[in-house]
């Protein structure tokens, strides 16, 4: 009979295709910038050596390129403080407006679940609307808000609360106001699914048993509340790590982030070796707060089984 | 109509034939409306001390909906309810001296069955020792002992409604709301809690506020049922005399099964009313009282098992019957339901308690039968 046989080669296609995709779009490139990481910068092209060749490379020649990969990138991420420096502010930044997020954020999506059925819907809709305008286009909207003569200031002078215009854009309270603003949904989506699914019964069963309201939100709802926080402060936290846009564009000459940083070498300096390795250096720093979340994630789909 | 003919009733408790008797709970004159859709409308009620009382009916005739405003998580649009004398007015479901048993037992899912259990005692800040001891009698009262640390969803579904059990009885409330306590669980598992619960209420003294859909379930457990239909009370009385006297044809009909024959009052005289009933081709000779005058349309109601079926028309000719033919036969093992289609038109149906060991039963399908039954067996009915 073949028809089993064909079902079993349909079956390794199928899960064939995620694993082809992850091989030639992340495994290949993650490879690649690995590489770049250990090479020597050069002003040539492309701007690193060793460049492999394995189809005019001999034997020797290829061995010879690969003992010429150095680590020195890797000992230049310790040595210059710029680089440590980056990380530790990358990871303050991120870090405090993931925590200033989550107090933004859980009243919105508590409202939001508490709101009667039939607005639900919008309410999500009105989260997730400024998606649709490009990310790039609101960063810079806020640069038009926040400049010296921006709308803010503008509108504090007319209603008499300042004399002259307050400095907000270029300094680390327009990045925190960008990172807010931007990974507001990342935050909601996920608390809002989480408190949407509370069993009302639950808080009733707290009250009738002698809590408050306040009692039976601290004891019952935001314990079982707690899977959907940390999705949240994950979602946001690991990409303003990375962030690049928000800091370069709203943030000043003091503010420093790893991003930043990350493509002053590249496009500034264009030294791929080096940008490659702060880029390794940030993956590895992320994979804890990465695999937590994974584990989360794998805990929750277990517990809705 | 009265219960003493019937001699006392289930257990020799009624406080709500007794004058003197203060009530527990007092519901006076309580309307609760949704918008346009009135829940319940108008109703007085009084629970007693120690009593089992069920609010049974259809699903949206306003039973829940009065058990929340007695928990508190409902106000009422009007009137009143008070418990041991206190108005409970503007009193938060957090301060009233009842508890509830969710019908989805909401327990928290996040703490374990002990945890569960103290979560009420740790809200009224007793001493620890005090918890301790108390979540441990209400673990042996449920015979959960070994499950202590157990998280809910470790638990099945009976273990479960133990532990929702045990977590609204360990405050001691003077009253215990249960929302259709045993609705999750499989029917065997259902009769064996009814009576655990009846043991329950029992030794712990408490009055049992509970609401059903299931008459089974109310019969068994409750000393007074008040039937719910359209959020007003149909009838309020012990499970027996809501069986044998329904007041209209509605709890008749909801409560068990009958037969209902439709005629005119053509006497009514000293406690013996007679119909005259196309139904059945004949009079109908009943004993009782009816407020019908004469001519007017009421119906006779008689339970099937009330009702004597034979293949042999009676040797006496002024005994109550109707001719008809075996049209379909239920056997259910301990009864069987026998479907007469009767020769005037119209089905009556007449249960036979299954006393005898064998599979043929004398009396077939399309059999030529004659239905009996005495003046006393039912209930002439008006409305």
């Amino acid at each position: 009979m073949a028809n089993p046989l064909q079902a079993q080669n349909r079956r390794w296609i199928l899960t064939a295709i995620p694993y082809l995709w992850m091989v030639i779009f992340f495994l290949v490139p993650f490879f690649i910038v690995l590489k770049i990481s250990f090479s020597n910068s050069e002003i040539a092209q492309p701007p690193y050596s060793p460049v492999f060749d394995f189809l005019t490379d001999g034997w020797d020649e290829s061995l010879d390129k690969l003992t010429s990969l150095t680590t020195d990138n890797y000992l230049r991420l310790i040595q210059d403080s710029i680089y440590s420096s980056s990380y530790l502010s990358s990871l303050w930044i991120a870090g405090s407006s993931t925590v200033m997020m989550l107090f933004i954020a859980y009243p919105i999506a508590y409202g939001m679940a508490r709101a009667p059925k039939s607005w639900r819907p919008t309410l999500v809709m009105m989260v997730i609307l400024p998606f649709w305008t490009s990310f790039l286009i609101r960063v810079y909207a806020w640069i038009a808000i926040l400049s010296e003569e921006g709308l803010l200031n503008s509108a504090l002078a007319w209603l008499g609360v300042i004399d002259e215009p307050i400095q907000i854009l270029s300094t680390n309270t327009a990045v925190y106001i960008g990172i807010l603003y931007s990974y507001l949904p990342f935050m909601v989506l996920p608390l809002y699914s989480n408190l949407e699914k509370m069993d009302d019964s639950l808080i009733e069963a707290a009250k009738d048993l002698g809590c408050t309201q306040i009692g039976a939100f601290w004891r019952v709802t935001f314990p079982l509340s707690l899977p959907g926080v940390i999705a949240g402060c994950f979602l946001v936290f690991i990409p303003a790590v990375g962030e690049f846009v928000i800091p370069d564009l709203l943030g000043g000459s003091d503010t420093i982030m790893i991003g930043k940083t990350m493509w002053e070498e590249f496009f500034n300096n264009r030294d791929w070796p080096a940008a490659s390795g702060v880029a390794i250096a940030l993956l590895i720093i992320l994979m804890i707060p990465i695999m937590i979340f994974q584990a989360n994630e794998a805990r929750q789909q277990e517990a809705g089984r | 109509m009265s219960a003493k003919a019937l001699g006392p009733v289930r257990r020799k408790f009624a406080p709500w034939n007794d004058p003197s008797a203060v009530p527990l709970i007092k519901i006076r004159d309580v309307s609760k409306a949704f918008g346009s859709f009135t829940a319940v409308n108008n109703v007085s009620l009084d629970i007693y001390e120690r009593e089992f009382f069920a609010l049974l009916g259809p699903s949206g005739c306003g039973k829940t909906t009065l058990m929340r405003m007695l928990a508190g998580f409902e106000t009422p649009s009007a009137g009143s309810i008070s418990i041991a004398g206190e108005d409970l007015a503007g009193t938060p479901p957090h301060k009233r001296p009842v508890n509830m048993m969710f019908q989805s037992y909401a327990l928290f899912p996040h703490m374990s069955v002990e945890k569960n259990i103290a979560f009420g005692l740790e809200m009224d800040k007793l001493p620890k020792g005090e918890i301790t001891a108390r979540v441990e009698e209400m673990l042996k009262l449920v015979k959960l002992e070994t499950f202590a640390k157990r998280k809910p969803h470790q638990l099945s579904g009976g273990q479960r409604q133990r532990v929702a059990l045990a977590r609204s009885i360990a405050k001691r409330p003077k009253v215990l709301l249960l929302d259709e306590p045993l609705g999750a669980l499989d029917k065997k598992l259902r009769e064996e809690t009814q009576f655990e619960l009846l043991d329950l209420q029992m030794a712990l003294g408490m009055t049992f506020v509970i609401v059903t859909h299931d008459q089974d379930e109310a019969m068994t457990m409750a000393d007074r049922i008040a039937v719910m239909n359209h959020g007003q009370f149909v009838q309020i009385s012990p499970p027996a005399e809501l069986y044998e006297q329904p007041v209209s044809k509605y709890v008749a009909d909801f409560i068990g099964d009958i037969n209902l024959l439709e005629g005119r009052v053509t006497k009514n005289e000293r406690g013996h009313i007679v119909l005259g009933s196309e139904v059945t081709g004949g009079r109908i000779e009943s004993l009782g009282e009816t407020v019908a005058g004469l001519g007017d349309k009421a119906w006779f109601a008689v339970r099937p098992e009330k009702v004597s079926i034979d293949l042999q028309p009676p040797n006496d000719p002024t005994v109550n019957t109707a001719s008809g033919t075996v049209w379909d036969i239920g056997y259910v093992g301990d009864i069987s339901v026998y479907h007469v289609k009767l020769d005037n038109g119209g089905t009556m149906r007449a249960s036979i308690a299954n006393t005898r060991r064998v599979v043929e039963r004398p009396i077939s399908w399309e059999d030529k039968v004659f239905l009996t039954w005495a003046p006393d067996s039912g209930i002439v009915l008006t409305k």
